[in-house]
């Protein structure tokens, strides 16, 4: 899969399916516009449901390098963008001691005593690549601005060097859990992609893609428990991670058909808060109303 | 199709959906690369570049519903064929109307909806508006009105024991919930389906901007709190589960070590050993953590009850992320109710067990706010103190009884900072029973709150020490 040449998106839809991963239609359409238009993508949605997993795909279908920046609070452009080592500046003075010092400044902020780190990697690498940009939501606001200028323009400023520009654009995905309102900035620059419970049929065939020697009447069943279950408000639904480990569960507990003692039993896999596991245990033992 | 989108996108910004210029720009880019026949692509197309928040899909949602709702299905799909094929040809059945021809078109419908046959249900759907909504061109008559009337006339209970008959029958407990589970889904999807089918027409009969226009609900964020329906509270929880997990955040942001503390000469010196003395990386002194302590006051009597059980989910919610968070629930009398939102508990449950449990209630079970924060003293001494932040939920209707500001005072001396938020519209306020005059004079600010937008403009000034206020002894 060319990204740069895709010309429907089902060839996206197809490509994907080469790495695995399942697309529904919209998923495939962001993802084809994005090539298109070359913007990165923003995927939200609730955790587990295949936000990273899209973008290794994406790199994994288009034969592509992954790139990937996990963000978090503290991160800063000495760790996301580049940093001058130093250690190696200092060897070189004390080497070069009794040069002129204009000289020796040119050398020492040069290319051999930059370190790139994740978004400067990705801008200079000589062949396309795949950039994710993990859980931007954990960024401080400040420091999302430092995301700006590379989504933006694919170029990053090192002032000792000037601009560096990206020699090919890299296909950006941004991941976040909505914990906090991302700047209008930020949002304004990506393509928008919403990624939530899949349908039935298509858990049903994410399990059977995901799950090696998994029954289709087994896969059916539990894609139907687990939308059931998400139908209760809890606290935590199981997301698409969650049944794929409870398929891998029953297939090895050897279950063919999971009954509600089997089911209950096993709750903890899909919930991972007490309460929720207890109230669904509760719900189930409970006759049909 | 320009003039088309600035429509839409006009549609947009009335139900709350922010589009800026350069967002409806990269919509009209991204069409050029769309085929504009595929619907779904011009609606992925539309909602990628111009929503950029989850909360507001379901705005964008019903507009594109209304403004493309024209488009024609794109060829290949059950929709095209379908609509090539007549409804009544694709159920063998034809005539003006009447009771046999009813029957026959819920039979359809029973059997389409059996086999999830997503063709012959929406083939029966359009017959049934047909025949049932009993639609007039130009009448202005809300969706609703039509909608009722379809689902009244295909009696949506009976198909469903139906379904559950054919298809539950002889199985166990666990497998008849499932079932009915699925059953209940597809009937929701058929009531989704009615709906939209009813608006295709509205809209063909009136043009997407009047059809808009009626339909328009307000974004959750505005929902009036005390008159929320179930649906709009069920939109509410969903939102406000991030809004505390924000406020936490953004409480827990304040406590980890900044660059603002003073210069920690030790640690400079010591640093500096690996530079040759030169103190080229300066170290700071770590300011004082501040610990957050929140005490919340809410009233849960009647008169505010949904009020209540959300002020009751914000405390949920705010406890599951701080641990110096104190709840206390009052009618006329007082309890403390912490307990009730530990970890892992469900917080329905939790609702129950204080309306069971906790001794609220110490006369009649009308709000006597004076009487509760008198309790409150007597009962609970220390637990507000100078590092502390009281927050009170509630409308101030004290029926009758006596305020006791000297109580609440005595409160907001003890604590940090003293808020009241309150559910009803301020014109209201002092107004019959409402004393909110007087409380307002002991409080450091009060505030109303009928929405999440007021709420989350609370929410930002709590958690930001710059704007909050520090009394300093009266």
């Amino acid at each position: 899969m060319d990204l740069n040449a895709l010309t429907d998106p089902d060839e996206v839809i197809d490509g994907l399916m080469s790495a695995s991963y399942l697309a529904d239609d919209h998923i495939a359409q962001v993802v084809f516009l994005a090539g298109r238009l070359e913007k990165p993508i923003l995927t939200e949605g609730p955790a587990g449901v295949g936000k990273t997993e899209l973008a290794r795909a994406v790199a994994a279908a288009s034969g592509r390098r992954l790139i990937r920046l996990q963000c978090y609070e503290g991160l800063d452009e000495s760790r996301a963008l580049y940093e001058w080592n130093y250690r190696k500046q200092l060897l070189r003075l004390q080497a070069d001691k009794g040069r002129d010092w204009a000289e020796v400044e040119a050398d020492i902020f040069g290319e051999d005593f930059l370190l790139a780190r994740p978004l400067l990697e990705a801008i200079r690498s000589p062949e396309p690549v795949v950039l994710l940009i993990d859980e931007v939501d954990r960024l401080e606001i400040e420091t999302e601005a430092l995301l700006l200028e590379v989504l933006g323009d694919f170029q990053v400023s090192i002032p000792e060097l000037g601009t560096i520009t990206a020699e090919s654009l890299p296909f950006v995905v941004l991941t976040s859990n909505a914990t906090r309102e991302l700047s209008e900035a930020l949002k304004r620059r990506c393509l928008f992609l919403h990624i939530g419970y899949p349908t039935m049929e298509r858990e049903r065939d994410i399990l059977m893609a995901r799950v090696p020697g998994l029954e289709v009447v087994l896969a059916e069943r539990i894609a139907r428990l687990v939308a059931s279950i998400r139908g209760h408000s809890l606290r935590k639904p199981p997301s698409v991670s969650e049944s794929i480990d409870w398929a891998r569960t029953l297939l090895a507990l050897g279950v063919a058909e999971p009954d509600g003692e089997t089911v209950t039993g096993t709750l903890h896999v899909l919930l991972k808060h007490q309460g929720d596991i207890d109230r669904m245990a509760s719900e189930l033992a409970a006759p049909a109303s | 199709m320009p003039r088309f989108l600035t429509g839409f996108v006009d549609e947009l910004r009335q139900s709350g959906v922010p589009v800026s210029m350069v967002e409806a720009i990269d919509a009209g880019r991204a069409l050029e690369h769309v085929d504009l026949g595929s619907r779904s692509m011009v609606k992925a197309a539309l909602a990628a570049t111009m929503v950029k928040n989850s909360r507001h899909l379901a705005a964008f949602e019903a507009a594109f519903e209304i403004y493309f709702s024209l488009l024609p299905p794109p060829d290949g799909t059950v929709e095209a064929k379908l609509r090539v094929s007549s409804d009544l040809a694709a159920l063998g059945m034809a005539g003006a109307g009447g009771e046999a021809d009813l029957d026959a078109l819920v039979e359809a419908l029973f059997l389409a909806l059996r086999d999830r046959d997503s063709g012959r249900i929406e083939a029966a759907i359009r017959r049934a508006v047909t025949m049932l909504a009993g639609m007039e061109p130009g009448r202005p008559v809300g969706g609703t009105y039509y909608m009722y009337r379809v689902l009244r006339g295909l009696g949506l209970e009976g198909l469903r024991d139906r379904l559950l008959e054919e298809m539950g029958a002889a199985t166990g407990s666990f497998d008849e919930r499932l079932v009915l589970d699925e059953i209940d889904r597809r009937l929701e999807d058929l009531r989704a389906e009615v709906r939209a089918e009813i608006r295709r027409r509205l809209v063909a009969d009136r043009g997407p901007e009047q059809v808009a226009r009626t339909l328009r609900r307000p974004p959750v964020e505005e929902v009036d709190l005390v008159t929320a329906t179930r649906e709009d509270l069920a939109a509410i929880e969903a939102v406000v589960h991030p809004l505390t997990r924000r406020l936490a955040t953004r409480l827990a942001r304040q406590r980890r070590p900044g660059r603002q503390g003073r210069l920690d000469f030790r640690r400079t010196m010591r640093r500096s050993l690996s530079t040759g003395g030169v103190p080229a990386d300066p170290r700071f002194r770590r300011p004082r953590p501040e610990k957050p302590e929140i005490v919340v006051l809410a009233d849960i009597s009647g008169s505010v009850a949904t009020f209540a059980r959300f002020t009751m989910q914000l405390v949920f919610a705010v406890q599951s992320q701080l641990r110096r968070v104190r709840s206390f629930a009052f009618i006329d009398g007082i309890d403390e109710v912490t307990g009730f939102f530990g970890p892992g508990s469900d917080f329905g449950d939790a609702m129950r067990r204080i309306g069971s449990e906790a001794a609220i209630v110490w006369m009649d079970g009308h709000s006597d706010y004076g009487h509760a924060f008198g309790a409150f003293i007597d009962r609970y001494q220390g637990v507000v103190g100078p590092r502390t932040t009281v927050i009170v939920a509630g409308d101030a209707r004290t029926n009758y009884h006596d305020p006791n500001q000297e109580a609440l005072g005595r409160i907001a001396a003890d604590a940090r900072a003293l808020y009241w938020l309150n559910p009803e519209a301020k014109r209201y306020w002092d107004t019959g029973d409402s004393v909110m005059g007087v409380y307002s004079k002991v409080c450091d600010e009060v505030h109303e709150v009928r929405n999440l937008r007021q709420l989350s403009r609370f929410v930002e000034k709590v958690a930001l020490p710059s704007t909050r206020p520090v009394r300093h002894s009266v």
